[in-house]
């Protein structure tokens, strides 16, 4: 049985060792050995809510004036509440009816009336509310998952943490600061008009016109590296969103040399393009991304086939970051990075050589030490420890557990508490002899008393462990289970096999006194 | 080869005073440097924060690092030297007010290279957000908490048969403690306060072994954390791991000095507690001394050699090794003295 568990295990171990040999599971080295970066981010599930309720606020004002019912203002207020206040009776009953007819899930909050306005506060029910969040951190998960596809980063892992968290580990990774700007940007593209018949200036100092907003545009002078904010007047209106785009791709432009990110839109999207440039000949239209105005030129005619271009002083990496972002699609809500570790990769490097070292030198004081103490039942002692190593080695990859560096450090102590158990056989075995009993008899005794003591006292060090592995995190998890996996190869290695040896030696060789 | 002779005898329980004093010295030390620090130093893990640790090709002197961070407004960071001289690294420090933003990292390569002349190597970067801190600081006592209490069970169980009694403890403590953090109490406190309730069960309930163990580990993991505070050290998620491991370390020993005390009660019946008592612990001296050594060995080893982040580690195991093996002998064995003078009033 022991052939068995010691073969299995070299075959193990082997692809880590020449992986042309073996072409199976290699152990996984964690971020903090091969540098990468961690990341915690949360998803901004209000402002997911907060949209949803802004988009059902359109459609009633939509709605409204399809069926020409007048005098009732929508506006969504305190985040995720809808206020509407008709403003003259007749309108009531019309305004009631529309609700009931297509707005049924709406909650109605209160109905007050006052100086002729009747208003009434309007929000979404808590399933609705549920429904949207869980719906915004499963489309979170999928876009950033999109984004760093086509950012082409190997083995990635991106997963969801608990209720509205995602965790993301980017192995190898060197340009950490373009991967989370690409992972963190909320990306949402909008077209929006331009107002130019109103007072920008006016609008500056604090009057904003109703349905319009003030967005700024930001250039940094290559030369001078200084940033400077142009604002614009928008109507409020998203006239058009990314989500109807299909392709985004860079082009380099032939007149100024400069890359470009050339956008298509699908079938319903292109009809509404067209509709719009249409519509708003020599008026400028805004492209604002993540409430930022990229660019406004002017519409100069009606634009069909759904094909457009985003410009702006790119750099061709810019570019080609803003196409994948484009394609991978926004994000349903904002993100925000709760944790990030990042490790380089010289610091990588550096810690297995420090880890594989200190292993090395500590094995070597503890193999030279147990030979010294305990002679030839020492190198039995010893032969144990080296398939301990062996076995942990194996259990890591088989189990594609990750190795950290605490989890060396782990390997280590295992080194030190592993001759532990040895240490208490090879004592009571002195003892039992001292007491007179052959060296045959001793060895069974000396076994049977101690194998109740060392379950003992490595099963609350695995309790230990289980409980770390529970709440630890990344390098610390790594940790744990190296010791647990220490813990039950060294009672493996204790308990059955050197007993093996030592019946071995002590049967065939025949020994008058065990060298001990 | 043998450190100690087969019939060693030295009257352990007979020093148990001398022993208690030290004891008590000791925690005062940590007790009172922890008061005086207010708490343990945490590290980013539990406080919050962003941590970067630079390495120079040449020697700098901290006060350019200071004048570059301050250009991009991280004036208030703590920079302080990483591991050995010769590497020339550096870990810098802010309070949880500075997030990675955007284009965060090459702000610094290009501040530090200014300011010092020097090329940068930014070897890591590690940014927690104040709320992850305080989660991971809630998680790490209640792991403690969990742990101790688990263990507990296993020893009443398997040294007095007492599974039932003690499950049934640890479950009520468990319950009390999770409805109690749904009224939003100080996390530190209540596990405090737990723990003290846990070890007067124990009186009750007559939980010799269990009571002896953990006023042990309590000891151990108490004195570690006062030494930490003392030499002005870094809590991070790692020394958890650390004090985790010293706690089923310290165990180790502990349940081996039980066993032998288990095994001649049953032996030498007739003899008085104290006789019993000190015999175990002789017994099993030279297993005990042998088992540290070669884990002082390697830890001692994994200190010297395993580079900055493994340093501190390392410190806290070799003082939990050290601390725990004296609390294993001087500690939880004469605690199993008191019950006797108990079960004497009866």
């Amino acid at each position: 049985m022991v052939f068995v568990v010691i073969v299995a295990a070299i075959i193990y171990i082997l692809p880590s060792w020449k992986p042309a040999l073996w072409p199976h599971k290699q152990i996984n080295l964690g971020l903090d050995l091969q540098g990468g970066m961690h990341l915690i981010l949360e998803v901004d599930t209000e402002k997911a809510i907060e949209s949803h309720v802004e988009r059902i606020s359109q459609e009633i004002r939509e709605l409204l004036k399809k069926k020409r019912i007048r005098h009732v203002a929508i506006e969504r207020v305190e985040g995720i509440k809808i206020s509407a206040e008709v403003k003259k009776e007749e309108s009531i009953e019309k305004f009631r009816a529309l609700l009931d007819d297509e707005f049924r899930d709406l909650r109605e909050l209160s109905d007050k009336k006052a100086d002729g306005i009747q208003t009434i506060m309007m929000d979404i029910p808590d399933s609705d509310r549920d429904q949207i969040e869980k719906l915004a951190v499963d489309q979170a998960l999928e876009t950033i998952r999109n984004r760093i596809d086509q950012f082409g980063v190997s083995e990635p892992d991106i997963r969801r943490q608990g209720e509205k968290r995602i965790l993301i580990q980017l192995p190898g990774i060197k340009d950490t600061q373009r991967a989370k700007d690409l992972i963190g940007k909320t990306a949402l593209l909008e077209f929006k008009l331009v107002d130019d018949t109103q007072s920008l200036d006016g609008a500056l100092r604090g009057n904003v016109p109703p349905g319009r907003e003030i967005l700024y545009k930001i250039d940094e002078d290559p030369q001078t590296q200084r940033t400077s904010k142009t604002p614009f007047l928008l109507k409020k209106r998203t006239l058009l969103t990314g989500a109807y785009l299909t392709d985004a791709r860079v082009a380099i432009d032939s007149q100024f040399n400069e890359p470009y990110v050339s956008i298509n839109f699908d079938k319903k999207g292109a009809r509404i393009f067209e509709r719009i440039t249409g519509d708003n000949v020599n008026k400028r239209l805004a492209i604002v991304l993540d409430n930022h105005v990229y660019s406004a030129p002017v519409i100069q005619e009606k634009i069909a086939g759904g094909q457009a271009r985003i410009t702006g002083r790119f750099t061709t990496e810019e570019a080609r970051d803003l196409a994948i972002i484009l394609r991978a699609g926004a994000l349903p809500a904002p993100v925000n990075i709760l944790e990030e570790r990042t490790v380089g990769p010289s610091l990588g490097a550096d810690s297995i050589r420090k880890g594989l070292l200190s292993m090395c030198i500590g094995g070597l004081l503890v193999v030279i030490f147990m030979v010294i103490y305990y002679k030839k039942a020492g190198l039995i002692a010893d032969t144990a420890l080296l398939l301990n190593i062996l076995l942990i080695g194996a259990g890591l990859a088989g189990l594609q557990a990750t190795l950290t560096l605490p989890g060396i450090a782990g390997i280590i102590l295992t080194i030190g508490m592993a001759v532990d158990a040895n240490v208490i056989i090879f004592e009571r075995i002195r003892e039992e002899m001292a007491l007179g009993r052959t060296p045959r008899a001793a060895v069974d005794v000396g076994y049977d008393r101690a194998t109740l003591t060392i379950l003992d006292a490595n099963v609350t060090t695995l309790i230990a462990a289980v409980v770390l592995f529970q709440f630890g995190t990344g390098p610390v998890k790594g940790f744990a289970v190296t010791l647990s996996l220490g813990v039950i190869a060294s009672l493996f290695t204790a308990l059955i096999l050197s007993r093996l040896i030592f019946n071995y030696i002590s049967v065939n060789r025949k020994v008058k006194t065990l060298s001990i | 080869m043998q450190f100690v002779k087969p019939d060693v005898n030295i009257n352990f329980i007979g020093k148990r005073k001398i022993a208690y004093v030290v004891s008590a010295v000791m925690l005062l030390i940590s007790i009172v440097s922890l008061i005086i620090h207010g708490g343990p130093r945490l590290g980013i893990d539990f406080q919050g924060g962003t941590l970067i640790q630079v390495k120079f090709s040449a020697p700098v002197k901290i006060d350019d690092i200071k004048t570059g961070l301050q250009d991009i407004q991280l004036g208030k960071s703590s920079v302080q030297q990483f591991g050995e001289q010769e590497t020339n690294e550096y870990l810098i420090r802010t309070d949880s007010s500075v997030m990675t933003t955007e284009g965060f990292t090459t702000d610094v390569k290009k501040a530090l290279a200014s300011s010092t002349g020097d090329e940068v190597d930014i070897r890591r970067v590690e940014m927690v957000g104040p709320q992850v801190g305080r989660d991971l600081r809630e998680k790490a006592l209640f792991a403690m908490f969990y742990a101790l209490l688990f263990i507990t069970i296993y020893i009443s169980g398997r040294f007095e048969l007492k599974w039932v009694i003690s499950g049934v403890m640890a479950a009520v403590l468990i319950g009390a403690v999770y409805i109690l953090t749904l009224f939003s109490v100080s996390i530190p406190f209540l596990i405090l306060v737990a723990l003290l309730v846990a070890l007067v069960l124990f009186w009750f309930l007559e939980l010799k072994y269990a009571m002896g163990a953990i006023v042990a580990l309590v000891h151990d993991v108490t004195i570690t954390v006062g030494l930490f505070s003392l030499f002005d050290k870094e809590f991070t998620l790692a020394i958890i791991a650390a004090l985790l491991t010293i706690i089923g370390y310290s165990l180790n020993d502990t349940i081996i000095v039980f066993d032998r005390i288990r095994e001649n009660l049953r032996k030498y019946h007739k003899n008085p507690l104290e006789v019993i008592l000190n015999r175990s612990i002789n017994e099993t001296l030279s297993r005990t001394i042998l088992t540290s050594l070669t884990t002082l060995l390697v830890v001692v080893t994994l200190f010297v050699l395993g580079g900055g982040i493994i340093h501190d580690f390392a410190f806290a195991l070799i003082v939990g090794v050290a601390v725990g093996t004296y609390s294993s002998v001087f500690v939880a064995s004469p605690i199993l003295l008191a019950w006797q003078g108990r079960q004497r009033k009866k």
